[in-house]
């Protein structure tokens, strides 16, 4: 079998396998380490309980959908109160209710999503309490 | 085919190098608006629309005026339209390219757009707009390209293109009502709310789509050495006189309405636009040059003499352009906003950033427009010799 | 059935959208069901409506009911009329109430700024424009903005025949005084009115412009015939904004 413009193709193939692992030797071969997140707020230090409206695990997984419900409720159904699975009544604020606790956002919410490389669009328009201090 | 628009002479590269360069001005420009804001144009809260706007209102017309040849053509055998059929189908596609980039540069949260498909609302223009562009678009790429290949080898065009092309034409007609109904349906812009409004669009798209039609024929026959035979040509300019005839007619149906019945609402907009109002009077130097420039196109359309003249009738066409350019584009769009709901007038004069971006995109147009003539020319040269 | 290079392509294309089946069909499939609840103290009617009285004249110079509004709705402050936002505030009579002026209107009303807001119209043309229900109509009465879901298309300010709304050219967060943290901002590139303090109503408290001028202005449900509204609408002439244009404006000024 002949191989038309071999010399081309190979250079462009190594050229392309380069690149391609370039994450890998450009780092030296370590792994980045997982973000380390602060919930070591004040308002969560006074917590009795200390637990999110709803389990750790679900929030990880669902918060983005969650907020995506909360949004639909109070901005088109015009309901603010959101019964969690314990029973519990929140009001449905991002402002108000999430960053009431997770003060932190820049050591909480900011960690995993620099990580992830997610840039959610929340805050050009809803208010981090923090940022407003100084 | 495409393949025929990478080979050209020196003219031709020196030509789309240009347009490339324009176009990435106007790019450049688009990135600071997408970063500081529409605030970049001089656009207010009182005048929200604008030269963006005003560009796909006029451009609408261009793309619209393609039926003008397709429906003696196809529906009527008119043979003499068969070698500029391609070229009206090809200058819809590159009008209709430019009106949807005109929409998208001219909204706040353009990533948002696909928000029209997700949250469909018919009872919002805006909503059919977006499709009645969509499908023009799609039909005369299909339609165009499709009888292009098979001209080019010597078969028959297929049998399905036969019923896209009859819907084309209502299709066409369907661009431009529904882009009227945009201005034709708000309550609170006496300027727009008028019947005719659709009427008058259709009529100076008839003016203006063929005149730059002809124009274009002439460019090509000079710096393509394609030549147009002299009676489409001629054919196009009596379209283009009726059509001047009758939007000019409908202008002074306006005119007469408003001024004899003496409703302030109604008469304060025309005052604006030919006499100004209030001491603002920025509209009126330039109201005035587009009815100068249709009493000159007229002049010269309506005698048969002078419009076989083709370097007369050049004339005529430029003038029949920019005057319609002038009264359908910034004059249409902005003095709706004038007076404001609340009496205020607000003048608008474009930004530099924002005249730069608009050429940016006429570029891009024009580019489009380039290349798809290149291919049809160069098939029909093919073809023919 | 030959194997050529555009079977090769349709087989493909097949398979592409057969994979990719499953993700749309387990995005289409049903969540839990979240529960979600009206607040207890939230103030409800069938149609919210405002009384504005002009017979008792503002003081000069008095901005109370703006400085309320705009201050807790972060209602930025750009210095100029091109980028001016605003969602209540005052007009002369004549650019108001076009159709009412005629030279010999005794009263001095004519001198009277006006104070002008969103009317939360029942037939509102800017719903109907807007081409992703990013304004809509709610069941009480209220026109509300969801500027999540606005692409800032300007349809719904050219609808509007009273002028009630305002685009955010630029980033508007620099040029509010001072951000009130439990109300969001807007962004750029988004269109923003009055909300009839819909956020106020749902924990029981009267709209900020209401609350900080009792005595010009009175707010309620005006399918409720004891409503203060009802009462005022009872005993006073009132005229409204445009009427022939059928809008319905919901707000309402005495004469």
């Amino acid at each position: 079998m002949k191989i038309y413009d071999a010399g081309k193709v190979f250079t462009g193939l190594a050229l392309f396998i380069v690149f391609l692992t370039a994450p890998i030797w450009l780092s030296g071969g370590k792994s980045a380490s997982p973000p380390e997140i602060r919930v070591d707020t004040p308002v969560i230090q006074r917590l009795v309980e200390k637990r999110c409206i709803e389990p750790t695990a679900y929030m990880k997984a669902n918060h983005m959908e969650l907020l995506d419900t909360w949004r639909q409720a109070v901005v088109r159904e015009g309901e603010p109160l959101y019964v969690a699975s314990d029973g519990k009544k929140y009001r449905m604020s991002l402002s108000g209710t999430c960053l009431h606790c997770h003060s932190n956002k820049d050591q909480f919410c900011d960690r995993c999503h620099n990580y992830e490389g997610v840039k959610p669009a929340c805050w050009s328009c809803h208010v981090v309490p923090q940022e407003l201090k100084g | 085919m495409l393949e025929k628009a990478l080979s050209g002479g020196r003219k031709y590269w020196a030509w789309v190098t240009f347009l490339v360069v324009v176009i990435g001005v106007g790019f450049s420009f688009y990135l600071r608006q997408l970063d500081y804001g529409l605030g970049i144009t001089g656009m207010s809260r009182n005048v929200t629309w604008a030269l963006y706007i005003a560009q796909f209102t006029f451009l609408v017309g261009v793309a619209a005026s393609a039926v003008m040849l397709v429906l003696p053509y196809y529906l009527h055998n008119y043979k003499a339209f068969g070698r500029v059929t391609i070229l009206g189908e090809f200058l819809a596609v590159s009008a209709v390219l430019m009106c949807l980039t005109f929409i998208i540069v001219d909204l706040g949260q353009p990533a948002r757009a696909f928000n029209i498909l997700i949250y469909p609302t018919p009872s919002s223009i805006l909503f059919w707009d977006m499709i009645v562009l969509n499908g023009y678009l799609l039909l005369n790429i299909l339609i165009g390209w499709t009888v292009l290949s098979s001209e080019r080898k010597s078969i028959p065009p297929p049998g399905w293109v036969k019923p896209l092309i009859y819907i084309s034409i209502p299709w066409a007609i369907s661009i431009h009502t529904v882009t009227a109904f945009i201005y034709a349906g708000l309550p609170g812009r006496s300027f727009w709310l008028t019947a005719i409004m659709a009427p008058r669009f259709l009529a100076s798209a008839f003016a203006s789509g063929p005149a730059l039609l002809i124009l274009l024929c002439l460019i090509l026959r000079k710096f393509a050495r394609f030549h147009t035979e002299k009676e489409p040509i001629q054919t196009l300019a009596k379209i283009v006189t009726y059509s001047l005839v009758i939007s000019i007619f409908f202008v002074v149906m306006e005119i007469f309405t408003v001024f004899y019945s003496q409703v302030p609402e109604h008469m304060q907009s025309f005052k604006y636009l030919f006499v100004g109002l209030h001491g603002h009077y920025a509209m009126v130097p330039w109201m005035w040059s587009a009815v100068v420039l249709a009493g000159i196109a007229l002049v010269i359309l309506i005698n048969p003499r002078t419009r076989k003249n083709e370097t007369l009738l050049a004339i005529s066409c430029a003038a029949v352009f920019i005057s319609l350019w002038i009264e359908k584009g910034l004059g249409l769009v902005v003095t709706g906003f004038i007076p404001s709901p609340l009496e205020k007038i607000t003048e608008y004069s474009p930004t530099g950033p924002e005249i730069l971006i608009t050429v940016g995109v006429w570029a891009m147009g024009l580019l489009v427009l380039t290349i798809l003539y290149k291919v049809a020319l160069s098939v029909k040269v093919e073809m023919e010799g | 059935m030959k194997s050529t290079r555009r079977t090769f392509l349709k087989i493909a294309g097949l398979s592409l959208l057969g994979i990719g089946t499953k993700p749309v069909l387990d995005a289409f499939a049903a969540g839990e069901e979240a529960k979600i609840i009206k607040a207890p103290e939230a103030l409800k009617a069938k149609r919210w409506a405002m009384v504005i009285n002009l017979k008792k004249k503002c003081p000069e110079e008095c901005r109370d009911c703006v400085e309320a509004c705009h201050t807790i709705h972060n209602v930025p402050e750009f210095g100029n009329s091109k980028d001016e936002i605003k969602w209540i505030w005052n007009e002369p009579y004549g650019d108001v109430f076009p159709d009412q002026e005629n030279k010999y209107i005794g009263g001095g009303i004519q001198e009277r700024p006006v104070i002008v807001l969103c009317n939360h119209c029942d037939n509102p043309p800017c719903v109907r424009v807007c081409p992703t229900k990013a304004t809509f109509k709610r069941a009480d009465g209220i026109v509300m903005m969801d500027y999540h879901r606005c692409i800032g298309c300007r349809f719904c300010v050219a609808g509007c025949p009273f002028g009630a709304r305002s685009m955010n050219f630029r980033d508007p967060r620099t040029f509010i005084r001072k951000i009130t943290p439990n109300f969001s901002t807007r962004t750029k590139g988004v269109v923003e009115k009055c909300n009839f303090c819909e956020e106020r109503l749902a924990v029981g408290l009267l709209p900020a412009c209401v609350e900080a001028c009792r005595e010009r202005m009175a707010f309620g449900d005006l399918t409720d015939p004891g409503s203060e509204v009802r009462k005022l609408l009872e005993a006073n002439f009132t005229i409204r904004r445009k009427p022939h244009l059928g809008t319905q404006p919901q707000v309402y000024y005495i004469v």
